[in-house]
């Protein structure tokens, strides 16, 4: 039984070896940056979570410790990333691409990001009227 | 005897991970992709913490990958932040 869960175990941490050593390569190996957010994002967080289910079966089965640190940062990364990978999009958006030169966005409307009113709904400290 | 073996392969693939992003970080074509190798680095410094604490058998190293984890999102969106609005906080 614990011959079968160390094996298991050393299944989960080559499969998140080869995860992120694929999910780094990636990052050089693909053309446009738009593609290479796809990389990281993706590869690099299912090694990360591979190889923490393992540390925690790892300390549940052979020091009997039940740790939820390891679910915690798993659950951490998992929600996280969409979000870098968003705001890194719509920087790449903004900083790289021409308002022309953009993809459809399939719905009728513009992205989202260039609508006016999304534009100034922040007010600065120049829209303060001047008394 | 298996888990070693296992524990040093997985050492070597994410050292490996992390000496690619190092040098994506100082080729990268644009601001964005700079960023996103870091964003990358500290997954994988999160991933080889959290193999130390296997290696010793101490439960020690989760606050510090959690801290890691914390401190690598909120700088990723503080980057981000300043290269949309030019401003983090405003």
């Amino acid at each position: 039984m614990l011959l079968i869960a160390e094996y298991l175990i050393a299944a989960l941490l080559v499969i998140g070896g080869i995860f992120a050593v694929i999910g780094s390569f990636g990052l050089l190996k693909l053309r446009d940056t738009m593609q290479r957010l796809h990389a990281p994002t993706k590869a690099t967080t299912v090694g990360v979570g591979s190889a923490l289910i393992a540390s925690m079966a790892y300390f549940w089965l052979f020091q009997g410790v039940i740790s939820w640190h390891e679910l915690l940062i798993t659950l951490f990364l998992l929600l996280t990333a969409p979000i870098t990978a968003n705001f890194l999009a719509k920087a790449q958006m903004h900083l790289a691409i021409a308002e022309k030169d953009l993809p459809p966005s399939g719905v009728g409307t513009q992205w989202a990001t260039y609508d006016e009113e999304l534009r100034t709904v922040a007010p600065t400290l120049e829209d303060q009227p001047k008394s | 005897m298996i888990l070693d073996l296992a524990l040093n392969f997985a050492f070597v693939c994410f050292g490996l991970g992390l000496l690619l992003n190092l040098y994506r970080l100082f080729t990268a074509p644009g601001v964005p992709d700079r960023i996103l190798a870091l964003d990358t680095m500290v997954i994988n410094v999160i991933a080889i913490v959290m193999l130390f604490g296997i290696k010793l058998g101490t439960g020690m190293f989760f606050e510090i990958a959690l801290l890691f984890a914390m401190t690598g999102f909120i700088s990723t969106v503080a980057f981000c932040k300043f290269l949309l609005r030019g401003d983090i906080i405003e």
